[in-house]
Formats: C-alpha cells, sequence, structure tokens
C-alpha cells in the first residue's frame, strides 16, 4: 500500500484498448499453459520440440500478462521486449513449420503464425507493441 | 442434448459478442442489458458443464479425451464473465469490445467442444 501511495503516476497500462489486450493475452496463456501441461504430461515423447515451444510461449504470455497488469515504466519497457521476443518467436516457429513440417510431429500454438488460434498470435504482439509505444509517459517527450 | 447445447451457446456467443461490438462501435460501454444478456450465456455455459459431466458419468466417452474435454467446457464456462468483470472497470467502449471478443472465442471453443465430443 505505502508503495502505491509514493508512487501514485504509475503508469495505468490496462485502460481503455489495454484492457482488450489483457483479455486477449489471458486466453492464450489459458489456452498455450493448459495445453502444454497437457501434452507434457501424456504424450511428451510424440513431439518433444512443439510441446516445448507451446510452454514457453505460455511463460512468454504469463509474463505479459502480468506486466500489463502490474502498469508502470519498468513493466512497460519489458512488456515491449516481451512482446517483440514474441514476434520473432511466432515469425520464426511460423516459417519454421512451413518450411520443414518434419520438424514437428504436432503442432504448436505458434504453428503457421498462430493459424488455429485465428491468428491472434500474430496480430497480438503487433497490437501490443502500437499501444504500449503509445503509453509512452509524457515526460519522455520532446518538449515542443 | 449436448450437441444441441453447444449448438445454441455457440450462437447466443455470437450474438453476444455482435450486440457488444455494435455497443462499442457506437462508444457506449456495456450497461445493464448486455450483462443480463451475459448472464444468459453463461448460463447456458454452466448447463453445458452440468450436461456434459452427466454425459462422462454415464460413462459415454469424448472423441479426443476426458481432460480435454472437460478443460474446454470449464473454458467456456469461465470466458464471457471474466471479460463481463473487467469490463466492469472500464467505463468506455474498449469494456465493451472486450465483452465482444469474449463471444467470438467462445464461438470458437464450443466448435471445438463439438469436434472434441465427436458429435
Amino acid at each position: 500500500m505505502a508503495a502505491t501511495q509514493e508512487k501514485p503516476a504509475r503508469t495505468r497500462l490496462i485502460g481503455g484498448p489495454g484492457l482488450l489486450l489483457v483479455w486477449l493475452y489471458g486466453v492464450m496463456v489459458v489456452g498455450a499453459v493448459s495445453r502444454s501441461v497437457y501434452q507434457i504430461a501424456t504424450e511428451f515423447d510424440r513431439a518433444p520440440l512443439a510441446y516445448a515451444l507451446s510452454a514457453a510461449a505460455g511463460v512468454v504470455y504469463g509474463f505479459i500478462t502480468y506486466t500489463l497488469v502490474r502498469g508502470g515504466e519498468t513493466a512497460r519497457r519489458a512488456a515491449l521486449v516481451c512482446c517483440a521476443a514474441e514476434l520473432v518467436g511466432v515469425l520464426t516457429v511460423g516459417t519454421w513449420t512451413l518450411v520443414e513440417p518434419s520438424a514437428f510431429s504436432d503442432a504448436t500454438v505458434w504453428s503457421d503464425y498462430g493459424m488455429g488460434y485465428l491468428f491472434i498470435p500474430v496480430l497480438l504482439p503487433l497490437t501490443a507493441l502500437y499501444w504500449l509505444r503509445k503509453a509512452r509517459p509524457e515526460q519522455q517527450r520532446p518538449a515542443s | 442434448m449436448l450437441d444441441v447445447l453447444t449448438v445454441v451457446t455457440g450462437v447466443a456467443a455470437l450474438l453476444l459478442g455482435a450486440w457488444c461490438g455494435w455497443a462499442a462501435y457506437r462508444d457506449q460501454p456495456t450497461k445493464d442489458w448486455h450483462f443480463i444478456g451475459m448472464a444468459v450465456v453463461t448460463l447456458l455455459a454452466l448447463a453445458q458443464l452440468v450436461v456434459g459431466i452427466v454425459q462422462l458419468a454415464r460413462g459415454e466417452k469424448p472423441e479426443q479425451g476426458t481432460t480435454i474435454f472437460v478443460a474446454y467446457l470449464l473454458g467456456a464456462f469461465a470466458c464471457v464473465p471474466a471479460a463481463g468483470f473487467m469490463s466492469l472497470g472500464e467505463r468506455s467502449r474498449w469494456g465493451s469490445l472486450t465483452v465482444a471478443a469474449s463471444g467470438v472465442v467462445l464461438a470458437v471453443l464450443e466448435v471445438r467442444l463439438y469436434d472434441i465430443w465427436g458429435g
């Protein structure tokens, strides 16, 4: 409680469009984590790479959701880095699954650029990057 | 019974999505009527959860596995209320849009549930 009183100006990241982002990230956390936990627990040997990647995606989504909810400048920067990493991940894995499908015996969350998830995995980081850049605090903008 | 509920819930979710999307388009927050709509969709999802568990208890098996089936039932039940509570704190069009997105996600979950059950 004391911390919030000292720093009341922590940038709120879940106002307006941020709310929709947090909700969608929440959905992806539940989707990716539950899927990978189930698959790793029951049939890990069938496609270790695919399931490990799904789990990694779930962790990244979880961290981004947490930073968005927490708010503040540090969290904003951390979220920016993670969203960029997420975008790179989606693009890499998406291309990888198209170029060499044999590397994956089963689909991951990021296969085919997230087609199985309505392309949300590739659209979400782009939207989030845009939103997080816009949410930059006022004092950092050049004075006019 | 379960298939009918799946279809009805999916259609109701899409309607809720369109309705709240319309509210967002008109720059309005979610209102009492929207929350009643969310309650209806949530009750449908709850009925589906109960019926699904009863079917399992009777010894019927979903085509793609019991664990996945139950996980999707729970997810479908939690989907709309979660967005509804979030829209309570955001009295703008973005609250409405979040609920609209939850309707679309629920509809997708229903399609998956239909496949998982093997209807």
